[in-house]
């Protein structure tokens, strides 16, 4: 198990490892509350974040250890689409600027804890809320899962091998969030956004000084790509790839904040204008992931070849850590390990509380306990939080790793198809709900139907192609499958979105035509604007259920 | 605005109807519509795609995309303080 690792490096991550874990039990006592046997206290930190803490939890939600990892293995792998990152994180905050600070006051008036409560209450339609909240925990689990992916390409890099430590530091993170709820993310994230934020400053500097500056580095991924045959890398976007690119940014973006984790970040915030100014601050974080990204090139530059894993493949998700390995001294190198092993940690954490809550609020209160006390309440999501990681961590140690990943990259797709009931609905109560209903299962049956579609190809150097998998290869659909005579391809997961919301649209005029009964719309216009102070906020005890 | 429905008298303490108001006068600001900017600059590929002009031997699809970061930093920044009750 531990043949070949650096001590240094080893040493500094485990020190940094055990004062982080030592933080989430202690954030037990931290801003304490008189009882954590709450929902609104274990699984929203007492709803009163203020700025700060609400952006480095943000922070710490979105950016994931996953993507610290993937994203420069992206553009290790295929060059400027992997940049897509960038916009995607562009767009986001101006979208949901307006859009998530509605949802903030409905929720404070009536108490919701999920998307799923909103729906419920806003189109009367507990069928309906069922599919918000089992979409949400679906498109989470894998999320949850691969954070261990990004533990586990640091331990490779550290030359640790087998699954014991990762169930170690996974029952530790299980035990202190079970206990601490929220608060344990929420003060672990302080010390993660730090040691981010240094590891990728100093890398940006050190490495391109040391590898002979950017033009070497760009040029290394110029040569690198002009050797490639695969027509679709480079290091700007190939022509067809550019529709692909907006919708991938686009997409991605609009289902970033319908993921169930960044709600429960967001309501836990202390008023309207924490959120609004958030959302002017949190792109500081999109410039860390543009550097970020850049360290692919980096990597190219660098000659780093990723580890096989035990399948034979190579394993592109150890590329940053084995860059860093080469390029800092070891007692660097074990810091930068612990930051993208501890931003494993907190969005796992908060991940694993947003599907517990979804399973509490709307299947455990909606169908089996419906008198449940806010203490019953609070214990179901604690139990279920412990059941989520158990279940990522069966997902990445049983199965291959690679099931997780294609989960997820149909996860953001899914999650995608609660827009129209969760974010539309903030708006409008237009859509019938059985019309909703009916477009969900059109996005999903399209968006299922678009990946299964979606091969995985490499392209030899003598110019033939190999399938390396035939379905499930990615979320590129190309416009050719439709019959369009294009080379262009389109993110799957957009395309999904625009079925659903068709079939809303035809559905619910059908349904009106047939005088189908609607749900009955329990919140009101002025609550989506209620703020802390008003005397409504919390003042209808429980609409849900 | 005077709120003095006796039928709601925690309106009255309070002032609900003035904060709501207010809020929802912020939320339909014109200035608002200032927030699409940040996705025009970004969404539409064919703007930024290409590796001249560089900047330090940076290709301009990044450095632009890094300067659409800052701009919309200022962008959210500028609707958040004309907006802010």
């Amino acid at each position: 198990m531990f043949d070949n690792v650096n001590g240094v490096e080893l040493t500094v991550f485990v020190v940094l490892f055990v004062l982080v874990s030592g933080m989430g039990f202690f954030a037990a006592r931290w801003r304490r509350a008189d009882d954590l046997e709450h929902l609104d206290e274990w699984g929203l930190g007492g709803r009163n974040f203020g700025g700060w803490i609400t952006w480095f939890l943000l922070g710490g939600d979105l950016y994931t250890a996953y993507t610290f990892v993937a994203v420069p293995a992206l553009v290790f792998g295929a060059g400027a689409i992997g940049f897509f990152a960038v916009p995607y994180t562009i767009v986001v905050y101006p979208i949901v600027f307006l859009v998530l600070i509605r949802l903030w006051s409905v929720s404070h008036v009536h108490g919701f804890v999920t998307p799923a409560d909103f729906v419920r209450a806003r189109h009367g339609s507990s069928t309906l809320a069922l599919l918000v909240a089992l979409t949400g925990i679906v498109a989470t689990m894998p999320y949850i899962a691969l954070q261990l992916v990004g533990i586990e390409a640091v331990l490779k890099a550290m030359g640790v091998t087998g699954h014991l430590p990762i169930i170690v530091a996974f029952a530790i993170l299980a035990a202190y969030t079970y206990s601490s709820g929220l608060r344990a993310p929420a003060l672990i994230a302080f010390v993660k956004d730090t040691l981010i934020y240094l590891v990728i400053i100093v890398a940006v500097i050190v490495i391109p000084y040391k590898l002979g500056g950017w033009d070497v580095i760009f040029g290394a991924a110029e040569k690198k790509f002009t050797a490639s045959p695969n027509p679709a890398d480079g290091v700007i976007l190939g022509g067809p790839a550019q529709l692909q690119y907006a919708t991938l940014a686009f997409g991605s973006a609009l289902a970033l904040f319908l993921y169930p984790h960044s709600v429960t970040a967001v309501l836990a915030s202390r008023d309207r204008n924490v959120i609004k100014r958030n959302m002017a601050a949190l792109p500081a974080y999109s410039f860390i992931l543009g550097l970020l990204a850049l360290l692919g090139y980096m990597a190219i530059a660098a000659k780093i070849t990723p580890i096989t894993n035990d399948a034979g493949k190579a394993d592109a998700n150890t590329i940053v850590p084995l860059l860093f390995d080469n390029m800092f001294p070891s007692w660097f190198a074990g810091v930068a390990f612990a930051a993208i092993g501890i931003g494993a940690l907190v969005p796992a954490a908060i991940m694993s509380i947003a599907a517990a809550n979804l399973w509490t609020r709307n299947v455990y209160v909606e169908y089996i306990n419906k008198d449940a006390t806010p203490k019953q309440e609070a214990r179901s999501s604690k139990l279920a939080s412990l059941v989520v990681k158990i279940g990522a961590l069966v997902a990445i140690l049983a199965l291959d790793p690679q099931f997780s990943i294609d989960l997820q990259l149909i996860g953001g797709i899914i999650i995608l198809q609660t827009l129209p009931a969760v974010a539309l609905g903030l708006y409008t109560r237009w859509f019938h709900r059985w019309g909703l209903i009916a477009g969900w299962a059109a996005g999903m049956a399209v968006g299922f139907w678009t990946t299964y579609q979606i091969q995985q190809k490499v392209f030899n150097p003598d110019g033939t192609i190999t399938i390396a998998k035939a379905h499930f290869g990615g979320s590129a659909f190309p416009l050719s499958k439709l019959g369009l005579d294009t080379t262009w391809s389109i993110y799957a997961g957009f395309l999904a979105l625009v079925a659903n919301l068709v079939v809303c649209v035809i559905a619910t005029l059908v349904f009106r035509a047939m005088k189908v009964a609607d749900g009955e719309d329990a919140t009101q216009s002025d609550e989506y604007f209620a703020d802390s102070g008003d005397p409504r906020l919390h003042e209808i005890p429980e609409v849900v259920h | 605005m005077t709120a003095t429905d006796p039928d709601r008298p925690e309106e009255r303490r309070s002032g609900v109807p003035d904060a709501t108001a207010r809020a929802r006068r912020s939320d339909h600001h014109p200035i608002n519509w200032l927030l699409l900017v940040p996705l025009a600059l970004t969404l539409f590929p064919p703007i930024y795609n290409s590796i001249d002009p560089t900047i330090g031997d940076v290709p301009f699809f990044y450095w632009y995309q890094m300067a659409a970061i800052v701009v919309s930093v200022v962008v959210t920044l500028l609707v958040y303080r004309k907006t802010r009750p």
